[in-house]
């Protein structure tokens, strides 16, 4: 009976260490696909020269800083992005700094990105220094 | 055991039968019937006048060599339109190098979306202006030649971007009849709109033969 138990045990650890496995960031992804994904895919593409790409984004790579900001205060004027010229409004939102760092570890690690994921610790840090 | 071959027998041969319809498939008008004078009529879209991105005018009867896809949209729209766009974009691509489809895409922001900002929309868009137009006007007259596409489209300040509206792609024929529309939402729709487009365009040309 004992013995059973415990295979019950580790069979559903099993399971539920899976699951966690297969998607890393899922309410990042969820959060992405609800207020992102209209204008920057599903894919991360982007839209011509209108919306810039995520996926392969030099910006995303050289600018960690500015990523929480521009989530939470949206992003206006000309930028740069893998050498072509972007200029389209995009909003901000008031995520919690919990939300936006699910939203940054999701986006720095989706698509074949391969970013460093970030802490709260340092979402908040950067949030802080936002518009300084 | 009979009837059951009997049966594959008989379902076989109705498929045979309709594959063999579809190939003189013609799309249907579609839209409400309209009874004027007594005479069922068919819905067509009215005349209008709207300026493109060169400032402009032009009317729905500039189009009248043409079939073209219309979609509703506004420039700083950060909801639906980019996809819709791309969907377009799409259309777009794939009837390039066809004179006989044309895109035409109407702002309902007509007091940002100027002729000169929707070029230079375009122009992000990498798409050439002579396939694919860019149309402002009158705001109400706008609204109103939207639901006339099937889509609607209002002011609405609850919404994000001030503007709620629907994100159909709408095939038009040379006549004003609507003939197909896709979810310009929903990429899996589109394949079947741009086959739509084509079996528009066999009717023509074989009718003109």
């Amino acid at each position: 009976m004992k013995s059973n138990l415990y295979l019950l045990f580790f069979a559903l650890l099993f399971i539920a260490l899976h699951s966690c496995d297969d998607k890393t960031y899922s309410q990042g992804e969820r959060l992405y696909l609800a207020h992102c994904g209209n204008c920057h895919m599903e894919d991360g593409k982007g839209l011509a020269k209108l919306i810039p790409p995520l996926a392969g984004s030099d910006y995303l790579k050289l600018n960690p800083d500015k990523i929480p900001c521009i989530l939470r205060h949206g992003q206006k004027g000309e930028i740069v992005v893998n050498g072509v010229q972007y200029n389209q409004i995009m909003p901000g939102e008031q995520y919690t700094e919990i939300q936006i760092n699910n939203m940054i570890n999701y986006i720095n690690t989706a698509w074949g990105n391969d970013y460093p994921v970030t802490t709260i610790t340092a979402t908040k840090k950067r949030l802080e220094l936002c518009n300084q | 055991m009979k009837y059951i071959n009997t049966f594959v027998f008989l379902s076989l041969l109705l498929l045979i039968c309709s594959c063999g319809q579809k190939q003189t498939e013609s799309l249907p008008i579609l839209g409400k019937k309209k009874i004027v004078e007594g005479i069922e009529v068919d819905h067509q879209i009215p005349d209008w006048t709207f300026l493109n991105q060169d400032s402009l005018p032009v009317t729905n009867k500039d189009l009248a060599d043409v079939v073209y896809v219309s979609d509703f949209f506004f420039r700083s729209c950060p909801t639906i339109c980019p996809k819709t766009m791309r969907e377009m974009k799409r259309v777009y691509t794939e009837f390039k190098d066809n004179p006989q489809v044309k895109l035409v895409s109407f702002t309902i922001d007509p007091k940002r979306d100027t002729p000169s900002k929707l070029k230079q929309y375009a122009s992000n868009l990498q798409v050439n202006v002579n396939k694919w137009w860019f149309l402002q006007g009158d705001k109400e007259e706008t609204y109103d030649l939207a639901l006339d596409y099937f889509n609607t489209a209002y002011e609405d300040e609850d919404v994000p971007g001030g503007f709620n509206h629907s994100g159909k792609l709408i095939l038009t024929d040379k006549n004003g009849h609507i003939r197909s529309f896709s979810e310009g939402t929903d990429p899996e729709e589109t394949p079947k709109l741009i086959n739509d487009i084509k079996t528009l365009l066999k009717e023509y040309n074989t009718n003109e033969k």
